[in-house]
């Protein structure tokens, strides 16, 4: 499947990484190569074959529906690249 | 002792229980070698203070009898690991200046068993590469040239730095990591053990995350009874990952018996790939002659979806890491770009993004977020995961059959040079991992042994492949072939 430069674009969108304009067409030709690659698995019967979900069969394990850790603020914001008052800092994203 | 740095962890366990060295002499030797070897870029961080520290401690351990095997050990540790209060950066420019406020599961576990630590290992970014060379630091240099030709190559990757100071003697035994490859195949490079447990033995808690479905931490180190020791000392139940299973850990080391009497052993047809190189297949069937002289049935096998393991892969491990790196967007920890005016908090993550990543990593984030889109989901994800079961199939008919390991080749070559993939694409360079990254898939343990040395002198390595939770069994026969190819061989030092 060829990835076109509309298409590389929009994923970039959905990733959230900034990609320049002229940068785009190689990136829908590594894609399209990448892809192409992928495909592959379009030759395999897979018919009545449940997706994995995990290796090991297992049921996660339950634990007590309780609060085991807390009153960490200083910890969790220590390596913010923006604290302010105890909170972690954006810019502002409500007009 | 000389060259306190060349001892296994057996050595120095036994050496320093009998008094005729400490932890203090081992570390100090270790970063003294360290201190020389900037050309290798294998250690990232350093941590004298600590090493010096954790060394003191273990000696006085010692001296008192209380001391596990790996008690004053000095060790590297990959920069995936997030160690409390030191650099943890996962080779990433986005998390340049993380200083974790936590200890991973992992290193908690070496530690309070009284390992030291002499700093942080290089590593491909966020563990993705198979060279080493998409580090913010710069490449890992493997400590093997080609014969007199000083041509710098590559230790592997995504643990290339833990392979280099390995290989290098810069330490005694290093952590790694594996999501497709990236502990066996580095080991395969610079002529080590290196061993992926089966998916849930170690727990994955404080390791910064790549495709939580397929990563597992192990043992990078010269032979394989320290894999053995260090395996035990990094497994275990650990109710911070649902994943890790609450099973008892053996004592692999007691698994080493060497007999593999009437074992029998796979040997998987798909793995002869066309266009290997004679001395891969070679060395395979070299192995393969090795076991069978050791009492071993050899049975030929067949697996029969091998070929579509890689494209399965490269849809499964994408798609998690555009879901575990969505959390690097500049708000609670790493770099955060600085913003223009007017920008908003999209432009924000946007840019952050783009500066953080390197560009093997945007890439797969966005093939991730591509397969995993509106429209593809079934197509590219769904269909890569019910492959996925198909080739768990595979492995679980073969065992039913009562094979007890498989044998393959670790690597399609001998490790590369550094920059000689760069114009090529990036499959080229995936097909690194066509051997290893199988058992990934199916959540096996696997382990790479040196066996052999190509035309130039350059290491070459087999893989074994094990039942699931059967690693001591694995391990026994790993240490059978590693006894029998005798692979001594140690890169004349250049640096």
């Amino acid at each position: 499947m060829s990835i076109d430069t509309e298409t590389a674009r929009r994923v970039a969108k959905l990733a959230r990484i900034k990609v320049e304009d002229d940068a785009l067409p190689a990136l829908a030709s590594e894609f399209s190569a990448i892809l192409g690659f992928i495909e592959q698995l379009n030759e395999v019967d897979v018919d009545g074959v449940e997706p994995m979900t995990s290796v090991t069969p297992q049921r996660l394990k339950r634990r007590a529906d309780v609060v085991t850790d807390g009153d960490q603020q200083e910890a969790v914001l220590k390596n913010a690249p923006d604290a302010r008052e105890g909170f972690f800092a954006v810019p502002k994203v409500v007009e | 002792m000389s060259d306190l740095t060349k001892l296994t962890i057996a050595q120095a366990r036994d050496a320093m229980r009998k008094g005729d060295t400490s932890s203090a002499e081992i570390t100090s030797a270790c970063l003294t070698a360290i201190a020389g070897a900037d050309a290798l870029g294998a250690f990232v961080h350093h941590t004298p203070e600590i090493a010096q520290a954790q060394a003191a401690a273990a000696d006085t351990r010692i001296k008192a009898g209380d001391a596990p095997d790996m008690c004053g050990i000095p060790l590297g540790i990959k920069d995936l690991f997030c160690t409390k209060g030191v650099p943890s950066q996962a080779a990433s420019r986005i998390l340049e200046g993380f200083k974790p406020e936590y200890e991973s599961t992992v290193t908690t576990q070496l530690f309070d068993a009284g390992a030291v630590m002499l700093g942080k290992l290089n590593m491909d970014e966020f563990a993705m590469g198979s060279s080493n060379e998409t580090s913010v630091y710069g490449n890992a240099v493997n400590p093997w040239r080609r014969g007199n030709d000083d041509t710098a190559l590559t230790p592997g990757g995504s643990s290339g730095g833990s392979a280099s100071a390995v290989a290098a003697d810069l330490c005694l035994a290093a952590t790694g990591t594996d999501t497709g490859g990236s502990i066996r195949q580095p080991a395969a490079f610079v002529g080590i053990t290196g061993m992926k447990p089966t998916y849930g033995r170690v727990s994955r808690w404080g390791i910064v995350a790549f495709a939580s479905s397929l990563d597992q931490a192990g043992p990078m180190t010269k032979d394989v009874r320290d894999a053995a020791i260090m395996l035990k000392a990094m497994a275990g139940h650990d109710p911070l990952d649902s994943t890790s299973a609450d099973l008892p850990v053996p004592d692999f080391e007691a698994a080493l018996t060497g007999d593999i009497r009437g074992k029998a052993i796979g040997i998987p047809k798909e793995y002869h790939m066309d266009g290997m190189p004679e001395e891969i297949e070679q060395l395979w069937a070299d192995g393969t002659a090795m076991l069978k002289d050791a009492g071993a049935k050899i049975v030929d096998i067949t697996l029969p979806h091998t070929k579509y393991a890689l494209p399965a892969y490269y849809v499964i491990a994408p798609a998690e890491a555009s879901s575990n790196l969505a959390r690097y967007d500049g708000v609670r920890f790493g770099h955060r770009a600085k913003l223009a005016q007017g920008d908003g908090i999209t432009e924000m993550y946007e840019k952050t993004r783009a500066e953080g990543f390197g560009p093997e990593v945007q890439r797969r984030v966005m093939v991730g977020t591509y397969v995993l889109s509106a429209g593809f989901y079934d197509a590219y994800y769904n269909r890569a995961r019910r492959v996925r079961a198909l080739i768990k199939q595979d492995f679980e008919k073969v065992f039913a059959d009562g094979i007890d390991a498989i044998l393959t080749p670790a690597t399609p070559s001998a490790a590369f040079g550094l920059g000689e993939m760069t114009d090529a694409d990036p499959i080229q360079m995936y097909l690194n991992d066509v051997f290893t990254v199988t058992v990934n898939l199916a959540g096996l343990p696997g382990i790479a042994v040196p066996t052999g040395q190509d035309k130039q002198g350059l290491p070459l390595g087999l893989q074994l492949i094990g039942r699931p939770w059967e690693e001591g069994e694995l391990l026994n026969v790993a240490y059978n072939l590693e006894q029998s190819a005798g692979f001594v061989a140690k890169p004349a030092k250049w640096w």
